[in-house]
C-alpha cells in the first residue's frame, strides 16, 4: 500500500497498463508536453515517447473518432477529454461509432476504448464547464460508465477499463484529483467492472450513489450517527455494469434508500436506481425512494447561488430524516 | 509601464512619416484609443488583485497584452454591429460598451453584473450593447455568429458582427462548417482569430502545419494579417473591413497578431515548457500595445508624460469605481436560483423536476 492522490493512482493506472500494453496510448489536449491540463499525465511523455503520448488540437471530434478507428483497427486507445464537458463535442462519436459499432459489424468490431477526464462541477466554473456528464453515456448500449471516488478505486478501475474491450467512459473529478488515499502498488491491482462498494455499513437507511458524491455521502453518514442513526454507504462505482444485487441486499436490510448524484435529477441515474429498487424489492420499501441532486438549473456562476444549486450533505440528512419519518 | 521609450516602433514609425495621417486616425482619435487600452489594462490588473484575494473565483482569463486587438478591431464599429467571443472577454465587452461596473459585478458573482452574476468571467452578456457573449467551449461561438450574421440579412440590416476566437478555435469543426456556410450566403460577419501564438500551452505550430492567414481560403474567404499589438493600423484595418462587409462584400477573416502577457488563465503559469520565460519578457517589454502608441503620440508632440498620468489617474478612478461599485453590490438572492431556466412556463405540465419544493416529499 502506498498513499497517494487520486491524480498519482491515474497515472501510475495509464503508467502501469502501457508498459505491460504496447497498444496502448494517450492521445488528448496538453497530455504530453504539459503534462495533462490536471497534471494526471505527467511524466508519461519522457516515460513513453510523442509516439504514445500526444498532443492534440483542439478537435474533440476529431480525435474521439480517431480514437474508435485506432480501436476498430486494433490499438486500446485512451483518449483524455479536458473535462467532459468539451467532450459534448465528441459525443457523436462515441455514441453513433464507438457504442454501436460492436453490434451494427455483429460482433466483428469490439472497440476497447477509455474516455477519461473529470466530470461534473469544481468550483465557480459555472454553465458551460460544471455538466455532470454521465447520464448522457450511460443512456447508450453499448457503453460503459466508470465514476471513482477513492484513488484505489481510480488506479484499480483505470486499468480495468483500458484492458475492458468495450468502449468506456472513465469519469474523474476536477475536485478529486488531489485527495489522498490508500493504494495497493501490486501491477495487477485490477477492480472488477460492476462491483459496487459497501462504503460503510448501517441497518437505518441506505445511501446509494456514485462518483465524487460518495464523499458528500459519508459526510452526511457521520452526521447521522450523531443523531443515532446507521446509514449504509454504497459506492457504485461503475453505473454500467451496475451492481443491481448490491443495491437490493442493502436496500432489502434498511428499507429506506435515498440516491445522492451530482448531475441533474431527470432522467438520472437515481431515477434509473429507484425504478429497479420498487420494481424489484418494492415490498421492503417503508418510504418512497428519495434523491438529492444538482437543482434542476445550469450551474449558476455567483458562490451564492452554486452553493444552493449543488447537493450537500445537509440536503442527504434532511433527505434520509423524511424517509425515516423523523 | 515603463517609463522610457521603446525604440523599434517608435523610430520606424518615425521615418515612415505621420502614424497618425498614414492609417486615416487623428491624433484625438488616437488619445481616446490609449485611454481605453489603459482603461483595459487597468481594468484586468484589478481584477487579478481581485483574483488573487478571492473576490473572483473559477476561470478568469486576462486580456493584458491583447489591448490592442481589443480596442482596435472594436471601436470602429457601430453601435448596432454585433460582437461575440470566448471566454478571453472582459474588455472586449468594455469596448462593445458594456459598463466596467456591470463587467466588474458580473467578475465578482454579483446580481448587478451583466448577467447577473450568473455567467462569470467567461459569460459576460450585454443585449443593448449587442455584446452577445462569453462562451466557454473553445470554438462554441462561431457557428453563433455565422447565425447573426444570417439574421441581419434576412432582415436586410446593414449592421455587421465580428467573431472574435482564439488560435486554437480553427481546430474545431465547427469553425470550418461556420465558414463555409457565411461564404456560400454571402453573410456580413468578420471572423476575427485573436492570434496569441498559443492556446493554452500549445503553440500553435505544433497544431497547424498552415498559416493562420490561409486558414478561411479553402470556403473562398477573403483573408487578411494585421499586427494588433499596432493599433493604429489595426483600427484602420477594422474600420475598412467593415465598411466593406456592410456594403454586402460577404464575410472576411483577419489573422490578428497578438501575445498574452500573463498565463492562459489565473491558475495556469506565464511560462514553462511551452514557451521560455525570456520569450514573455522580450514581447511584454519590446511589444506592448499601450507602450507603442504612447511613443507614437509623445514623437509627434500630442502627449507628454504629464497627460499621460493624467489618463491613467482617470482611468483607475474608473476601474476603482467599479471595484467599489461590485464590492458593494448584494450577491443574488435565492431567488434568482431557479429564475431564467426558461424563457415561458407553461401553464400546464412540470418544466423543473429536481422535486424541490414540489413533491411533499420535500
Ligand atoms: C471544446 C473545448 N476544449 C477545450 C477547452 C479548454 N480550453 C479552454 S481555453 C483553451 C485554449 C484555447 O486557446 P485559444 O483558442 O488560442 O485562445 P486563447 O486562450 O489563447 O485566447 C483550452 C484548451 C474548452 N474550453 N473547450
Ligand atoms: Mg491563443
Amino acid at each position: 500500500m502506498a498513499m497517494m492522490t487520486y491524480r498519482d493512482a491515474l497515472n501510475a493506472a495509464l503508467r502501469e497498463e502501457m508498459e505491460r500494453d504496447p497498444d496502448v496510448f494517450l492521445m488528448g489536449e496538453e497530455v504530453a508536453e504539459y503534462d495533462g491540463a490536471y497534471k494526471v499525465s505527467k511524466g508519461l511523455l519522457d516515460a513513453f515517447g510523442d509516439k504514445r503520448v500526444v498532443d492534440s488540437p483542439i478537435s474533440e471530434l476529431g480525435f474521439a473518432g480517431l480514437g474508435v478507428g485506432a480501436a476498430m483497427a486494433g490499438l486500446r486507445p485512451v483518449i483524455e477529454f479536458m473535462t467532459f464537458n468539451f467532450a459534448f463535442l465528441a459525443i457523436d462519436q462515441v455514441i453513433n461509432s464507438a457504442s454501436k459499432m460492436m453490434y451494427m459489424s455483429d460482433g466483428q468490431f469490439p472497440i476497447p476504448i477509455v474516455f477519461r477526464g473529470p466530470t461534473g462541477a469544481a468550483l465557480q466554473l459555472s454553465a458551460q464547464h460544471s455538466v455532470s456528464c454521465e447520464t448522457y453515456y450511460v443512456h447508450s448500449p453499448g457503453c460503459k460508465v466508470v465514476t471513482p471516488a477513492t484513488p484505489a478505486d481510480a488506479k484499480g478501475l483505470l486499468k480495468a477499463a483500458i484492458r475492458d474491450d468495450d468502449p468506456v467512459a472513465f469519469m474523474e473529478g476536477e475536485l478529486l484529483y488531489n485527495f489522498r488515499g490508500e493504494v495497493p502498488e501490486d501491477d495487477d491491482y485490477v477492480i472488477p467492472l460492476g462491483v459496487a462498494d459497501l462504503k460503510r455499513e448501517g441497518s437505518d437507511v441506505s445511501i446509494v450513489t456514485h462518483g465524487k458524491m460518495v464523499h458528500i455521502a459519508m459526510q452526511a453518514a457521520a452526521k447521522l450517527e450523531k443523531d443515532g442513526i446507521q446509514a449504509d454507504v454504497l459506492d457504485l462505482r461503475s453505473i454500467r455494469p451496475l451492481d443491481v444485487d448490491a443495491i437490493l441486499a442493502s436496500v432489502r436490510k434498511t428499507n429506506r434508500m435515498v440516491y445522492v448524484e451530482e448531475g441533474w435529477s431527470f432522467v438520472g441515474v437515481g431515477a434509473q436506481v429507484a425504478h429497479i429498487v420498487q420494481e424489484e424489492a418494492f415490498d421492503h420499501l417503508d418510504a418512497p425512494v428519495l434523491r438529492v441532486t444538482q437543482a434542476d438549473v445550469p450551474m449558476p456562476y455567483a458562490k451564492s447561488l452554486e452553493a444552493l444549486a449543488k447537493p450537500t450533505a445537509e440536503r442527504v440528512v434532511d433527505a434520509c430524516n423524511k424517509v425515516l419519518y423523523r | 509601464m515603463a517609463q522610457t521609450r521603446t525604440r523599434t516602433r517608435g523610430q520606424e514609425a518615425a521615418s515612415a512619416g505621420d502614424p497618425f495621417e498614414r492609417h486615416g486616425v487623428t491624433p484625438e482619435r488616437a488619445l481616446e484609443l490609449l485611454r481605453e487600452m489603459l482603461l483595459f489594462r487597468r481594468f484586468e490588473e484589478k481584477a487579478e488583485e481581485a483574483y488573487a484575494i478571492g473576490k473572483i473565483g473559477g476561470f478568469c482569463h486576462l486580456h493584458i497584452g491583447q489591448e490592442g486587438a481589443a480596442v482596435g478591431s472594436i471601436l470602429p464599429l457601430r453601435q448596432d454591429d454585433y460582437v461575440i467571443s470566448a471566454y478571453r472577454e472582459h474588455t472586449q465587452a468594455l469596448a462593445k460598451g458594456v459598463k466596467p461596473d456591470a463587467v466588474m459585478a458580473e467578475l465578482y458573482g454579483r446580481a448587478t453584473g451583466a448577467s447577473g452574476g450568473k455567467g462569470g468571467s467567461m459569460h459576460i452578456f450585454d443585449k443593448s450593447a449587442r455584446f452577445m457573449g462569453g462562451h466557454g467551449i473553445v470554438g462554441g461561438q462561431v457557428p453563433l455568429a455565422t447565425g447573426i450574421a444570417w439574421k441581419i440579412k434576412y432582415r436586410g440590416e446593414d449592421s455587421v458582427v465580428v467573431c472574435f476566437m482564439g488560435d486554437a478555435a480553427v481546430n474545431q469543426g465547427g469553425f470550418h462548417e461556420a465558414l463555409n456556410m457565411a461564404a456560400i450566403w454571402e453573410l456580413p460577419a468578420i471572423y476575427v482569430v485573436e492570434n496569441n501564438e498559443y492556446g493554452m500551452g500549445t503553440a500553435f505550430r505544433r497544431v497547424s502545419l498552415t498559416d493562420m492567414v490561409q486558414k478561411a481560403s479553402p470556403y473562398g474567404i477573403p483573408a487578411t494579417s494585421v499586427d494588433g499589438q499596432d493599433v493604429l493600423a489595426t483600427y484602420a484595418h477594422f474600420r475598412d473591413l467593415a465598411a466593406t462587409v456592410r456594403e454586402g462584400g460577404g464575410p472576411r477573416f483577419v489573422d490578428l497578431r497578438t501575445y498574452r502577457f500573463r498565463g492562459h488563465s489565473m491558475s495556469d503559469p506565464v511560462s514553462g515548457t511551452y514557451r521560455a520565460k525570456e520569450e514573455v519578457e522580450h514581447r511584454t517589454k519590446d511589444d506592448d500595445p499601450i507602450v507603442h502608441l504612447r511613443d507614437k503620440l509623445m514623437a509627434g508632440d500630442h502627449l507628454d508624460q504629464a497627460g499621460l498620468e493624467a489618463v491613467d489617474a482617470e482611468v483607475r478612478s474608473v476601474v476603482n469605481a467599479a471595484a467599489d461599485f461590485a464590492d458593494q453590490s448584494p450577491a443574488p438572492g435565492p431567488e434568482a436560483l431557479y429564475r431564467h431556466v426558461w424563457a415561458h412556463l407553461n401553464p400546464n405540465g412540470r418544466l423543473c423536476l429536481d422535486g424541490r419544493g414540489e413533491s411533499p416529499w420535500r
